[in-house]
């Protein structure tokens, strides 16, 4: 029960950043989007041993995390959460590539401590990016983006009802769960047949509501086809930041800005 | 089961994003042919009703451990393929932007796994059969298990492949298989009752409703050609198209040989990947598209070779680590994670100075 | 559609499993009309409201407003000129934003952009919205997301409206407001509600329904005293009037509206 609550307050939360007005939201969504998935791809592209030449991408989540005045303490609560998968697979790289790739001093360290670090930045990297990007555009503007980047309509409007309806059914789920809960005894009537029922009629009334919103819809003239007005205008500043972090990223990929920095840190020895 | 960007090389993402897309605008431009507009707000509250679904949790009896439904099977029983796989997908975006569940370019690979498999494959060709017209208890139970079970080991299998062909992982195929698809086969099992529970719920209080998705999949043959044919031409372009990708980036072909190399100890793949890698080097050096991770920098052989791999220079670079791994680099990068963090700093600083002001 | 006199004639309606939920409805409400349908659970009100806006189409028996008939090829006309507003604000209010809503019927009447915003921006001042416009629906309170729907409604301009329960799960001071909103509007209302201090405030002309058929149909004043017509019908006297000496002696001028 707590897990749908924090999970429908994550969202909420998230939502309410998302609705704020900073820099990073006048952005058009369609740049952002844009760099961000150029900035996951290059970050992937870089093979499994590497660890240092990301360290200089860094750059673009920390940008999208001040613009956007995002949170960082929800940024670091949100990867804690996630990190297990990544961390779970991640984790037998060390277990399985046990050759020794680095020494630091007399230190040896295996290729696959390497490979399961450079994994876990690879993480942070990408979820803070996602999660600044979402933080700093908001859902609405997400789909609009998508769409104007020929995303068929049918699927973003999709997305949107979801998510208009998640915090309805959510507050019903949640409703139901605790009416069960409280009628349940020592754990009988949490099991399967309860929760079969409790689906079913959570889903009965999800089709009946869903006939009500279609005669609303249609009550409003609604043929089939859902339009918006006016997407936002692809300004010359938007085409001039997405054109400059492309080209930042195309840079940090081709000249490594860490071995640079730290020959020079390190007075050029090894 | 959701993947996470870490895991996955540029060109799996992006093959597999090419496949979800296809399949989006296939499923997109069906649903404009359909005339019943009442299909726009189903799938909605309906993808809305499995995601709050998913955060119920039930106990699943003897084993004191709680398991909660998946739903791509049970959205293609009520909706028909088609809007399924939208649904699945929109309610996989949602998760991958509000909870980072899944990455972004790994969305595609989510989608297949958990769309593609249980709406147009387990769907089509398990349930359908194995329902038939006029079910019975009895044949939703089986129908709906065997299909569940089939559309999470595929979609575990479809984890597997994506994980190892990006090499990012060490596991190898053998081992990382026999990891997930028997917890992938315990997780069909619930998901093929809790399904089961719910379908039979609905059919007995309102029948009609399997009877609006009966009437999505009339008109369509079981595992018809049609759709077989579709799911064929996506994978060929997945195929080309992680192909190209792969070929600019140079990322992809070397993990999964590199795994089988070093799990197989086979040389022979190593050296006819040198002729291929030597082309693809001096192809990256003319055009310098994408500079590949060693071609552009490393010229002196770097310290430490992986052993039993070193014979041709250009092959010993290529499994050499690259600039990263050495101490210098390391000092580097911790340069400019702090670069980052003050320019981040400072840019947050400025900001909320001239909101303020 | 001239003088906009919604007409039912001899309207009959069953639902799939042969239920009968209007059994022959006559009536006649002229343009400007406050009538207000109330009656039991299940005595069909919301089913009567869904064939004034054009949601089901009769079994036997005509709808009409002014010259049109309801039918099939005329449900596009019918939903243009009813303005529905229904009994849960959450069914109406599917968009991402409060503006994306309102502007959502005058998108689909193919209106230029810019008559799209000015109708969505005079529609959110009437009702009192306007500091909303850009919040989803989900963080609206009840009086808001009622105000909302009625919003969405106004701003297609019909020139009937109907509504279903408007006053429901309202708290006291925004239950207030929606009647002195509604008191401005120089629509024909239909008002299909429980609460009968509500239709004694607001409207002129009550139609009790009962079981599917009219039970009455006259001035809301002299209606709702009635205890002998409103008992069988499962409903009893407005608050207002319970209690009062002057009513239980006779029954008094009322305070009906326009």
């Amino acid at each position: 029960m707590a897990d749908i609550h924090s999970k429908a307050a994550d969202i909420g939360w998230l939502d309410r950043l998302a609705s704020r007005d900073t820099p990073l939201h006048r952005v058009d969504p369609r740049a952002k989007l844009l760099a961000t998935l150029a900035f996951i791809a290059v970050t992937l592209s870089y093979d499994k041993y590497s660890l240092a030449p990301l360290m200089p991408l860094a750059i673009y989540p920390a940008v999208l995390i001040a613009l956007g005045d995002v949170p960082l303490r929800f940024i670091a609560r949100k990867l804690l959460i996630v990190s297990p998968l990544a961390v779970f697979v991640g984790l037998f790289n060390p277990l399985l590539d046990r050759q020794t790739i680095l020494t630091i001093g007399s230190l040896g360290i295996s290729g696959g401590w390497v490979s399961f670090a450079s994994i876990l930045v690879k993480f942070v990297l990408t979820v803070s990016a996602t999660l600044a990007l979402v933080a700093g555009t908001g859902i609405h503007n997400v789909c609009r983006g998508l769409e104007r980047l020929g995303v068929p309509p049918a699927f973003t409007v999709q997305v949107l009802m979801l998510y208009r309806y998640l915090f309805v059914l959510v507050a019903e789920g949640s409703r139901m769960n605790r009416a069960r809960a409280l009628r349940s005894v020592a754990g009988r009537g949490m099991g399967l047949r309860a929760h079969g029922a409790m689906l079913g009629s959570l889903l009965l009334r999800t089709l009946d509501r869903a006939q009500r919103v279609h005669a609303a819809m249609c009550c409003r003239g609604f043929d089939g086809h859902v339009r918006t007005i006016d997407p936002p205008r692809f300004g010359v500043k938007d085409a001039a930041l997405l054109a400059g972090w492309l080209g930042s990223l195309a840079l940090l990929r081709v000249f490594d800005l860490a071995a640079m920095l730290g020959a020079i840190a390190t007075g050029g020895g090894r | 089961m959701h993947m996470a960007d870490a895991l996955i090389s540029p060109a799996v993402g992006g093959a597999m994003w090419a496949v979800s897309g296809g399949l989006i605008g296939y499923g997109a431009r069906k649903m404009r042919h359909c005339l019943d507009s009442s299909r726009v707000p189903l799938m909605g509250v309906m993808g809305a009703f499995v995601f709050a679904a998913q955060m119920v949790n039930f106990s699943i009896p003897g084993t004191g451990s709680s398991g909660h439904l998946g739903g791509g099977l049970l959205l293609a029983i009520l909706l028909g393929p088609e809007a399924a796989l939208i649904t699945v997908a929109s309610i996989l975006t949602v998760q991958a932007m509000f909870f980072a569940d899944g990455g972004l370019l790994a969305l595609g690979c989510n989608i297949v796994n958990m769309g593609l498999m249980p709406c147009f494959i387990a769907y089509p060709l398990l349930y359908l059969p194995l329902a038939g017209k006029k079910p019975t208890r009895g044949r939703i139970a089986l129908a709906a298990t065997a299909a569940a079970v089939a559309g999470l080991q595929l979609g575990a299998l479809g984890v597997v492949i994506e994980t190892t062909m990006s090499g990012i992982s060490e596991l190898p195929i053998g081992k990382f298989m026999l990891l997930m698809q028997p917890i992938h086969l315990a997780i069909g099992l619930v998901e093929g009752l809790v399904t089961t529970a719910v379908v039979t719920f609905i059919w007995r209080a309102r029948p009609e409703v399997l009877d609006l998705a009966d009437s999505a999949a009339a008109g369509r043959p079981l595992a018809s050609t049609r759709l077989r044919g579709v799911v064929i031409s996506l994978l060929l372009a997945a195929g080309v198209t992680g192909g190209l990708v792969s070929w600019f980036a140079s990322a992809d072909p070397d993990g999964l040989e590199w795994s089988v190399a070093r799990t197989a100890g086979k040389e022979e793949l190593a050296a006819s990947s040198d002729g291929l890698h030597g082309a693809l080097r001096s192809v990256q050096e003319r055009t310098a598209l994408l500079p590949g991770y060693d071609f552009a920098k490393k010229q002196e052989p770097s310290p430490q070779q992986p052993a039993g791999s070193g014979d041709s220079s250009g092959k010993g670079q290529w499994f050499a680590p690259s600039a990263g791994t050495t101490v210098s680099g390391l000092v580097g990068g911790a340069i400019t994670l702090l670069l980052a963090f003050l320019a981040g700093w400072a840019l947050r600083r400025r900001a909320t100075s001239v909101a303020a002001a | 559609m001239s003088h906009h006199i919604v007409e039912a004639a001899d309207l009959r309606y069953s639902y799939s499993d042969g239920t009968e939920a209007l059994c022959g409805l006559s009536f006649r409400i002229t343009h400007g009309e406050s009538a207000a349908i109330v009656g039991a659970n299940g005595a069909g009100k919301s089913t009567l409201l869904q064939h004034l806006s054009g949601c089901l189409l009769p079994a036997s028996g005509t709808v009409r407003i002014g010259d049109t008939v309801l039918t099939r090829r005329t449900l596009a006309i019918f939903r243009r000129t009813v303005g529905m507003v229904f009994q849960d604000p959450d069914d109406q209010l599917f968009m991402p934003t409060v503006f994306a809503d309102v502007a959502f019927g005058p998108i689909n009447l193919h209106l230029p952009p810019d008559q799209v915003r000015s109708r969505v921006e005079r529609a959110l001042e009437t009702v009192g919205m306007s500091h909303v416009a850009q919040r989803p629906p989900y963080r609206l309170s009840g009086g808001e997301k009622r105000a909302v729907a009625i919003a969405t409604v106004l701003a297609m301009d019909p020139d009937i409206l109907v509504m279903d329960e408007p006053s429901s799960n309202l708290d006291p001071r925004a239950r207030r407001r929606l009647i002195d909103l509604l008191r401005t509007f120089t629509h024909t209302k239909i008002i299909a509600t429980h609460d009968l201090d509500m239709a004694l405030e607001l409207c002129g002309r009550t139609i009790i329904l009962s079981q599917g058929r009219i039970a009455a149909d006259g001035p809301t004043a002299s209606l709702l005293c009635d205890e002998s017509i409103l008992g069988p019908c499962g409903l009893e006297k407005p608050l207002s009037l319970q209690g009062c000496p002057i009513c239980s002696a006779g029954c008094p001028a009322g305070r009906a509206g326009a």
